[in-house]
């Protein structure tokens, strides 16, 4: 006697329906699970035989087959359990699965539990079709975004079995309003003291998607001002925002950011981080990392020049093709990752150079060079702007006009994006930052005044091509923020004071 | 393209353009008499000058040294230094960015490329000056040799000038054999806060004159009559060139500007605050004034003077990733 029911495999940020087929058959009793399965699911048998009995329900005492089709997509996790379950009780009684999938793991006494990544098998069950899904209650919430899918949130097999056989009426989890503002440990600018060079090359750095790096001793005020960045990025649209959330569903961290929320990620992962758990991997379900968390927001390295090399030459891929692709036994998943990188770094390893006051630095010239050169180049070339973040003294820190606050220089960063769209049409690249070859130099048009500066700069500071490139994507973002139609001097002269020196 | 390989040549006491001053380290034993040198380039006009300071000195540190060496070139004396990193390579850069002719005394042979990072700076010495070495073509800078060949550098002198010093720095050295041979010795007074400049500080007060500009030296070279007020980069602005197209409103924040700029550096952050002029006002007006050669960005958020009239802000590597 063969029974089915629905669940979802991930793969990335997509999926594949899976159809779960149980079999009941006469031989000595056995449970087998077969179907490129991994430990989890081997596992699910255990639970799923436990869950059964303590949910009230008869384990049949035979020989039970069970598979997870298609058999060739390799199937990870422990979401399984629920379907799996079910598709056994259907074998012996009435229960109707009409374009009904399941989603969940179960606990021993038959409780259902959480999973990670039920928001983008919402998004892939719904869009084969599926029309109403059981999930744990626990991931309700997440999976009632996506549109077109009634969305049922169970604490238990029992609650699950009565609801399908009609005996238990439940309401579908109503989607929750998008655009909950939440931004954890978020800065308003107003809060950072002077840096007012900083606190440009932020709004810049904001409206054109640019790369930066600051440089500055520790205590100066670098963490502060990169997390004041994420704040002036503009709300993510609807799609951006889900996509986003699946990002966070599928790492499980969907409690660090709610699913609704509308702002732009912020990431600042440690120096020590693994480098799958930057770039993403992992064992079992293959797990974005926190270039991928970045996703439509801001990263922020600190002490990039303390993080291992090989983890800063594995952020070439996602800085240029802005995915990332982490590959797996049976096959490689592809990540978004379009961040805006903010990179932090002291002047020197002891982090004094330059300084007026106190001890001063004492670190010979070529530990400084060695130090630095820990940024390699591949890296600094994705690195349109440097603004040193000097350390204040007291009269800097208390004196001074009040300083402007995030919402009003989001404003300006909104209107330049809008700039930014509106000359590219929806072929282009979205933002100045991600300009290239061709294209850079057809968008950014110059005035008369703004080529003879910039030949004249370039010629003094000895540019080389790709700098040159650089300094040219930065002014065409001050343009936009001036709104100006072509780029003037002043935009072209402001930018070479952003500009990234030559090593 | 490889460069030719350079001329050198060895010189023996007594040979045509034997710099006499290499002799006096005779009188002081014969283990220190230098029995023969090697040349690269075109040996200038000696004694000279000695400018010599600590590797690790600093923006400011480094700031005095250039306009030590450009002061000096300008008025026809040679500079001579170590050609170590800091204030060494910065005294032969100012000199030579205000064209004038530079001695090199190396701790090597002259065909080891030590260090690496000056071979830029090698070659325009070579052209312009000469590169000084007792030691033959391949040795090795080891690091007895460097105080060793400090002895060198005081004897081509008559002056020698201590910029930045720590407690332990060689420059120190270069001051004990100046004062053996009978030169003078000066330092530029450094903070007492610290550990820049415990050494060169310590050699004012056991007796070495003060530097505080270039006329200190006027005992030893009658020409270095006290810097034009235009040299000293403090005063007001100048009348700037090249700013005709610029609107008045702008003219007249970069006066205002170069009014608060001077060879020390300010903060960029209280220049702003000064002008009442938001970051990115600001960050044209520096921009202009930097393209025109009128000021310096240094690290550390620091804005400079630049010497007037040098245009050698290309030349500076800045201290930037």
């Amino acid at each position: 006697m063969v029974a089915t029911a629905i669940s979802c495999a991930v793969q990335g940020l997509s999926g594949v329906p899976v159809t779960v087929e149980v079999d009941v058959a006469n031989g000595l009793p056995s449970f087998t699970i077969v179907g490129l399965t991994d430990r989890a699911i081997q596992e699910a048998r255990e639970r799923v035989r436990a869950a059964v009995r303590n949910a009230g329900f008869d384990f049949p005492p035979r020989r039970v087959t069970v598979n997870l089709a298609p058999a060739e997509v390799p199937k990870e996790g422990s979401g399984f359990d629920l379907a799996i379950a079910v598709a056994l009780l259907r074998t012996e009684r009435e229960l109707p699965l009409d374009g009904v999938a399941c989603i969940g793991e179960l606990a021993l006494d038959g409780g259902v539990r959480g999973v990670i990544g039920v928001l983008p098998m919402a998004r892939r069950l719904s869009a084969s079709g599926i029309r109403r899904l059981i999930v744990p209650a626990e991931n309700a919430v997440e999976a009632a975004l996506v549109e077109g899918i009634e969305v049922i949130g169970v604490e238990s097999l029992a609650v699950a079995v009565a609801y399908l056989e009609g005996r238990l009426a439940l309401e579908p989890v109503a989607a929750p309003p998008m655009g909950e503002v939440c931004a954890p440990g978020g800065v308003d600018l107003a809060a950072v003291r002077g840096q007012s060079l900083a606190k440009r090359a932020l709004e810049i750095a904001a409206a054109g998607r640019h790369n930066l790096l600051m440089l500055g001793p520790p205590g100066a005020g670098k963490t502060m001002l990169a997390r004041a960045l994420a704040g002036l990025l503009p709300d993510l649209g609807a799609d951006d925002a889900l996509e986003v959330a699946s990002l966070y569903s599928l790492r499980g961290r969907l409690s660090d950011r709610p699913a609704t929320s509308v702002r732009p990620p912020f990431r600042a992962p440690h120096h020590s981080v693994s480098r799958a758990g930057l770039i993403g991997g992992g064992a079992g379900i293959a797990q974005p990392g926190e270039v991928s968390l970045a996703h439509r927001g801001v990263l922020f390295l600190d002490e990039i020049c303390e993080f291992p090399r090989s983890h800063l030459e594995a952020l070439r891929q996602p800085l240029e093709e802005r995915r990332v692709a982490v590959a797996r036994v049976r096959a490689s998943v592809v990540f978004p990752a379009e961040f805006v990188l903010v990179a932090a770094a002291n002047p020197c390893p002891c982090g004094r150079l330059g300084e007026l006051s106190g001890p001063g630095c004492r670190c010979p010239e070529p530990m400084v060079a060695r130090y630095r050169s820990r940024l390699s180049g591949p890296m600094r070339d994705r690195i349109d702007m440097v603004a040193e973040v000097p350390r204040l003294n007291g009269e800097a820190l208390l004196s001074g006009s009040p300083e402007e606050s995030t919402a009003r220089v989001r404003e300006r960063v909104a209107m330049a994006q809008a700039r930014q769209l509106e000359r590219v049409g929806t072929t282009g690249a979205r933002a100045n930052g991600l300009l290239d070859g061709e294209q850079l130099l057809d968008v950014c048009r110059l005035d008369a005044r703004g080529r003879d500066a910039l030949t004249m700069a370039g010629e003094r500071w000895r540019l080389s091509a790709r700098a040159y490139h650089r300094v040219l994507r930065v002014s065409r973002t001050i343009a936009d923020l001036g709104g100006e139609e072509r780029v003037s001097r002043e935009a072209v002269i402001e930018a070479f004071q952003l500009r990234v020196p030559a090593l | 393209m490889t460069p030719p390989e350079p001329r050198r040549w060895l010189l023996h006491p007594g040979d045509p353009g034997w710099p006499a001053g290499l002799s006096d380290l005779g009188d002081l034993g014969d283990r220190y008499r230098v029995a023969s040198v090697w040349v690269e380039g075109e040996l200038p006009v000696l004694p000279g000058v000695a400018v010599v300071g600590s590797r690790a000195a600093g923006a400011t540190g480094q700031e005095v040294a250039r306009r030590i060496g450009a002061d000096l070139c300008r008025r026809g004396v040679t500079v001579v230094s170590g050609f170590a990193l800091g204030v060494d390579a910065a005294a032969h850069r100012g000199c030579l960015a205000a064209g004038g002719q530079t001695v090199a005394v190396l701790g090597c042979g002259l065909a080891v490329d030590y260090p690496r990072s000056h071979r830029a700076l090698r070659t325009e010495v070579s052209l312009r000056g000469a590169l000084v070495s007792e030691y033959t073509a391949w040795d090795a800078p080891r690091a007895w040799h460097f105080p060793h060949r400090n002895r060198i550098i005081a004897a081509l002198s008559r002056a020698v000038v201590v910029v930045v010093a720590g407690e332990k720095s060689g420059a120190l050295s270069t001051a004990r054999w100046a004062a053996d041979l009978g030169r003078e010795v000066l330092a530029v007074p450094g903070s007492i806060l610290g550990p820049f400049s415990e050494g060169s500080n310590r050699l004012l007060r056991d007796g070495a004159r003060p530097y505080l500009d270039v006329s200190d030296l006027a005992d030893v070279f009658p020409q270095c009559t006290a810097p034009a007020v235009s040299e000293r980069g403090r005063e007001a602005a100048q009348p700037g060139h090249g700013g005709g197209s610029k609107p008045e409103g702008a003219r007249d924040h970069a006066s205002r500007l170069l009014a608060l700029v001077s060879a020390e550096p300010v903060p960029r952050e209280l220049i702003g605050r000064a002008l009442g002029l938001r970051a990115s006002g600001l960050a044209v007006l520096l921009g202009e004034l930097e393209l025109e050669g009128q000021v310096r960005s240094l690290p550390g958020g620091l804005v400079v003077r630049d010497h007037p009239n040098l245009g050698m802000g290309n030349r500076v590597p800045r201290l930037q990733p």
